[in-house]
């Protein structure tokens, strides 16, 4: 098993794995923070975060999700540091633009700033409503059910940078997703001539959904304020 | 056609190289790529204006006819040149512009250093296929060539996987000089057939364990290979080479 670890294929296995389940957060996620859009008083939304924040089953998995980061995240930079060393003298003149997507060959700079995006999108939010706390959460409390719809918006209606952040975050995570799907399945060796068209088909839709609609709500909330 | 070439040179394996720049005249739009270095190498020698001859460009060729993988070449950025499935000695000179610089380069990868000038040594390709690019078989007469039979879709899959001509274009296209097309070309010609399945798990392991052990890169799934790739093999090998491998460590 170690060998196997060790191993190139073993390697990223590990990272299309952890990389799927990172996916099927962000759907969840992305549901989850739709709320905000369909209903403007909050409700609904403090009702989700209420739900995610006190959930048994969310509690246990919270720290799965936090491995599955950090196995992403570690493995990516192992194989890009080793990819750093395998061409000591590079070329002179090289197109990969006629062969490769720029997304494919970009994976490690758009994950980077996918991760700088989490860090600041972690400190604004998550932090707040699990440690820190914050008054904007405790205005209006019904059955002990936080205001965390208040956080979100004030936060977007104050500041057109996090606004401008959160859209340039969600662009970059598009861009990741848009070479991962597929690329991930060919790594656990699910692709064929035809699935690769399906997978690519699919990953285009995920990425335009993920990135279109995490970009759209606080553009939404921004927007909505000022009409 | 008169064109500026941009070579690079370099001693031997341990010197450093450079680039040199050559003027060369009256090249046919119809003599291949090879041939106008052959061109270029002959106004080398037989300079009129200089007396002593210079040392002609070194570059790997041997069929020139697009079957033995020999010729490479990094041209104006991509390997093979600019034009698709083909090797260097496929390529004419009509996809050139008079007056055009053409930048020439060696293969750039950890596992391919350079020999001289634009030759690289290409022998960890020879050592990955010595570790499990094989079937042991028993020595005696030939088998009967229908005692097995083998699915039509089946043999064209492993024919189109063994018209790999280890060309190592894969590997010098590659961003992470990954060797994994080459690999998987070798592995799935041989899983795909009966005489093949056998070992297949063995050889799965050898493989992939001998092109991490030489500095090749972890494949990132890019698909620059299978377009430079001059017999257009399939990234298709490359999941089922993951999916052997996967099946040889995930189910004893
Ligand atoms: S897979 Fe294609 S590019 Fe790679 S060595 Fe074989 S023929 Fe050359
Ligand atoms: S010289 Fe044989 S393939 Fe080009």
């Amino acid at each position: 098993m170690l060998k196997f670890l060790n191993s190139s294929i073993g390697k990223k296995f590990l990272m299309s794995l952890s990389g799927l389940f990172l996916l099927t957060f962000l759907l969840v996620h992305l549901i989850l923070n739709s709320f905000i859009l369909f209903d403007s008083s909050g409700a609904l939304f403090n009702q989700a975060a209420h739900f995610m924040a006190t959930n048994p089953i969310i509690k246990v998995v919270e720290p799965v999700l936090a491995i599955g980061f950090i196995l992403h995240i570690f493995y990516a930079i192992i194989l890009t540091l080793h990819n750093l060393t395998t061409r000591p003298v590079g070329y002179d003149k090289q197109k990969l633009g006629h062969s490769s997507s720029w997304s494919s060959r970009n994976m490690f700079i758009l994950g980077l700033v996918v991760l700088t995006f989490l860090v600041i999108h972690v400190a604004n939010f998550f932090w707040k409503i699990k440690f820190t706390g914050d008054e904007l959460l405790e205005h209006g409390v019904v059955d002990g059910v936080e205001n965390a719809y208040l956080l979100v918006t004030t936060f977007f209606i104050d500041w057109w940078w996090i606004v401008i952040t959160y859209v340039i975050g969600s662009i970059a995570l598009g861009l990741h997703l848009f070479h991962s799907v597929w690329s991930a399945f060919q790594t656990l060796g699910f692709s064929n001539q035809l699935w690769r068209r399906r997978l690519t088909l699919i990953a285009l839709v995920v990425s335009i959904v993920i990135a279109g609609g995490f970009a759209l709500i606080p553009l939404w909330v921004k927007i909505s304020s000022m009409l | 056609m008169d064109l500026t070439l941009k070579v690079w040179r370099q001693e031997n394996a341990k010197a450093k190289g450079k680039f040199e720049k050559y003027q060369i005249k009256n090249i046919s739009p119809d003599s291949s790529f090879l041939e106008m270095i052959d061109a270029l190498n002959e106004q080398l020698i037989q300079d009129d204006k200089d007396p002593v001859a210079k040392e002609p460009v070194a570059f790997d060729h041997d069929c020139r006819e697009g079957i033995c993988g020999m010729c490479s070449l990094y041209i104006n950025g991509r390997a093979h040149g600019p034009d698709e499935e083909i090797t260097t000695c496929q390529l004419h000179m009509r996809k050139f512009k008079d007056g055009d610089t053409i930048v020439i380069e060696p293969w750039r990868a950890n596992g391919f250093p350079v020999i001289k000038d634009l030759m690289v040594d290409r022998q960890a390709f020879d050592k990955i296929l010595q570790s499990g690019g094989f079937i042991s078989a028993n020595t005696g007469n030939a088998p009967d060539a229908n005692a097995i039979p083998i699915g039509k879709d089946k043999a064209e899959e492993a024919m189109d996987a063994a018209s790999c001509i280890g060309c190592g274009a894969c590997v010098a296209t590659c961003k992470n000089s990954s060797a994994m097309l080459f690999v998987a070309s070798k592995v799935s010609q041989l899983a795909l057939l009966p005489q093949g399945k056998h070992e297949s798990v063995k050889r799965a392991h050898a493989m992939i364990a001998k092109m991490d052990e030489l500095g090749f890169g972890h494949c990132t799934n890019t698909g620059a290979c299978e377009v430079e790739c001059p017999k257009g093999i399939s990234l298709d090998h490359i999941a089922r080479l993951n999916r052997e491998f996967l099946a040889a460590n995930l189910m004893p």
